[in-house]
């Protein structure tokens, strides 16, 4: 069965800035934009959309790429669409600037109602700038389908969707009638690299962009639930005890004798 | 009976999970009372546990279809738990069950959620309820408040609280309620759960934990930590760099989306510390690192480092070990 799936991507933050080039404007309270760091789309949301590549190599169907926003690089977030997704639809507004995961989920479900048909939703199962981890949770229960939570892998079987779901030991065989939601983490496996044609023809596709008026998003769907008080950059551990010796071998004995002295062996 | 507080505590196995403890403990610290919700089927035992914490209220919700087969039926029975206790404050654990239940009836009940909290409070002036946690992979912490009306949930990071000593003597309230789980409730079911042999000791439980990262630059090097491991009694563990390499198996990743440890001694060989990772290890009494780049971010949160090439630290290290314990 040919099966219709929606991505939901979001962009964020490189996660591996270097630690210098990670600041907070203490008035905002906000992580400042890396100067000259290009954001990226969230990692596991690509391990989403490589997911949804593989179902639809599988048994065919669509792939709509879908973010929420209030400003988008668009080459960084038209690479799920040089991996090979159809099509891409940004939910962009000012309203939609900084929202909580509420929020957030609010925008998408709304979105979703406008995109209307759709077999599966893919997410990522946590996203690297609030690692909030439960705006998908709360999509599904808006969206009122099936919740599959941290997959490795995929398979669509008739009109059910098949998930092994990442556990403490290994993982659970799940299983649920479509529409369902499911999560993706990284377990699935790296995510393609676009080729040369699939870049061109990203180049070529233009998105649907929808405002929050186009998507009857009042600003009371905005309100945020959770407020932040502070926002501060942690201490580190503290004093380290580098041990040396006469070569790196020597080191490492005198590692051992120092961690005996110290009672830790 | 309505409670200020309501956490929903565990039953594994072997009886009240660990975690349930430490959410009572955290409850406890927000004031007010503090009712346990227990989901599953013969929860006598596992109630009289949870008195024995200290909680006001156990609230049992008894199915047979809680038996572990299918997420939505837990779902299902705590959002019923939740609408009898008409809590504030809902405290859930960083565990399957806890961030799956938790975000699930925080909407349905419209209510807003905090991810991974480490420590709760109240904001002195308006008396919110104020939890801080790390984001951006634990580059930062944010203090965030419940303002928003309507009840706050949280889940709370394992470990981030001292389970109450318990006393046998105390004694709650003990409320069933009655949870109705329709079919309809039923949309995802477990068909399998495929587990790998667990050698030796468990990681999370592991005195002592030896973790290899990508500069390993391979699965052979493994096996010289398992050996140390071994000598030392301890567990091994790796970054997600080295379990998506395929090198070992994902059940051992420490970090954010991987497992949390806490042992006496984590070793680190080859890994850079990323705060995603140190997110898993960071309350491990001492850290020691084998590192060959001297400024790597892992020394930051050492107590002891060598910076030097694995491959003629570590065999040393090994044998150094090897006599001191024989
Ligand atoms: C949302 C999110 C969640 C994540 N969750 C986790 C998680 O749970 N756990 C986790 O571990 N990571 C996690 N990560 C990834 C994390 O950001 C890092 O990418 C990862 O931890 C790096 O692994 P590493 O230290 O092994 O590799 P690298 O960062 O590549 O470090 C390798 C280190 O080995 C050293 N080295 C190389 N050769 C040698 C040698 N011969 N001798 C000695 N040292 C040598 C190098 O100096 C370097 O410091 C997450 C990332 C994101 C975005
Ligand atoms: N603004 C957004 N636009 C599109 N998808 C999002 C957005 N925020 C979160 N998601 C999806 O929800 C997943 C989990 O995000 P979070 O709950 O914020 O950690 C992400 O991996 C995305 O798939």
């Amino acid at each position: 069965m040919p099966v219709d799936i929606i991505v939901c991507v979001k962009q964020v933050m490189d996660p591996e800035i270097p630690p210098s080039a990670f600041q907070i404007d203490p008035e905002t309270k906000r992580v400042r934009d890396a100067p000259g760091i290009s954001p990226v789309v969230n990692g596991f949301d690509e391990n989403a959309v490589e997911a949804a590549l593989r179902i639809r190599e599988q048994v065919g169907g669509t792939i709509t790429v879908l973010s929420v926003g209030a400003a988008f690089a668009m080459d960084v977030m038209k690479k799920p669409l040089s991996m090979g997704a159809d099509e891409l639809v940004l939910a962009q507004d000012d309203a939609f600037a900084d929202l909580d995961a509420r929020a957030t989920a609010r925008v998408l479900a709304s979105a979703i109602g406008k995109i209307g048909r759709f077999d599966l939703v893919l997410c990522g199962r946590q996203a690297s700038d609030w690692d909030n981890a439960h705006v998908p949770l709360g999509l599904a229960e808006l969206l009122d389908v099936a919740c599959l939570t941290v997959a490795q892998g995929i398979e669509v079987v008739g009109d059910g969707v098949v998930v092994h779901s990442v556990t403490a030991d290994g993982y659970d065989v799940i299983e649920a009638d479509v529409p369902a939601l499911v999560t993706v983490s990284n377990e699935l496996g790296e995510p393609r690299y676009p080729t040369l044609r699939g870049i061109m023809a990203a180049g070529r596709k233009r998105p649907t962009t929808w405002s929050a008026d186009d998507l009857g998003i009042e600003p009371e769907m905005l309100e945020p639930g959770l407020s932040i008080v502070d926002l501060y950059v942690p201490e580190s551990g503290g004093q380290v005890e580098m041990v040396e010796g006469e070569d790196e071998a020597d080191a490492g004995r005198n590692l051992a004798l120092r961690l005996r002295e110290a009672g830790l062996i | 009976m309505t409670v200020d507080t309501l956490v929903l505590g565990e039953v594994g196995d072997g009886g009240l999970d660990p975690i349930t403890g430490e959410l009572i403990a955290a409850a406890r610290s927000l004031g007010g009372t503090v009712g346990a919700a227990l989901l599953g089927r013969d929860l006598d035992e596992a109630a009289r546990q949870t008195e024995s914490y200290g909680s006001d209220a156990v609230l049992l919700a008894e199915n047979p279809a809680l038996d572990g087969s299918s997420m939505d039926a837990y779902v299902a029975a705590f959002e019923q738990v939740c609408r009898h206790a008409e809590p504030r404050t809902v405290l859930v654990g960083k565990t399957p069950l806890g961030q799956n239940a938790g975000p699930r009836v925080a909407f349905r009940l419209g209510a807003a959620l905090a991810q991974d909290c480490i420590a709760l409070g109240r904001d002195e002036a308006s008396g919110a309820v104020v939890a801080e946690r790390p984001v951006y992979g634990g580059s930062a912490v944010a203090k965030v408040a419940f303002t928003g009306g309507g009840p706050g949930f949280i889940v709370l990071r394992g470990r981030a609280y001292e389970p109450p000593a318990p006393d046998p003597s105390r004694t709650a309230n003990v409320i069933r309620v009655d949870a109705a789980i329709e079919p309809s409730d039923i949309r995802v079911r477990r068909v399998e759960s495929v587990s790998q042999e667990v050698e030796g000791v468990r990681l999370e439980d592991a005195a002592v934990v030896v973790a290899g990262g990508r500069g390993l630059g391979g699965p052979e090097p493994f096996d010289r930590l398992r050996e140390l491991a071994d000598l030392l009694g301890g567990a091994v563990g790796a970054s997600r760099a080295a379990c998506d390499a395929g090198w070992v198996d994902h059940s051992l990743q420490v970090g954010l989306t991987g497992k949390s440890v806490t042992p006496d001694l984590y070793v680190t060989v080859g890994i850079s510390g990323a705060s995603q990772h140190m997110a898993g290890c960071s309350g491990s009494r001492n850290i020691v690192a084998i590192n060959r780049d001297a400024d790597a971010n892992i020394f930051r949160d050492a107590s002891y480092g060598v910076a030097g090439d694995w491959q003629k630290v570590l065999p040393a290290f090994i044998e150094a070990v090897r006599e001191f314990v024989s």
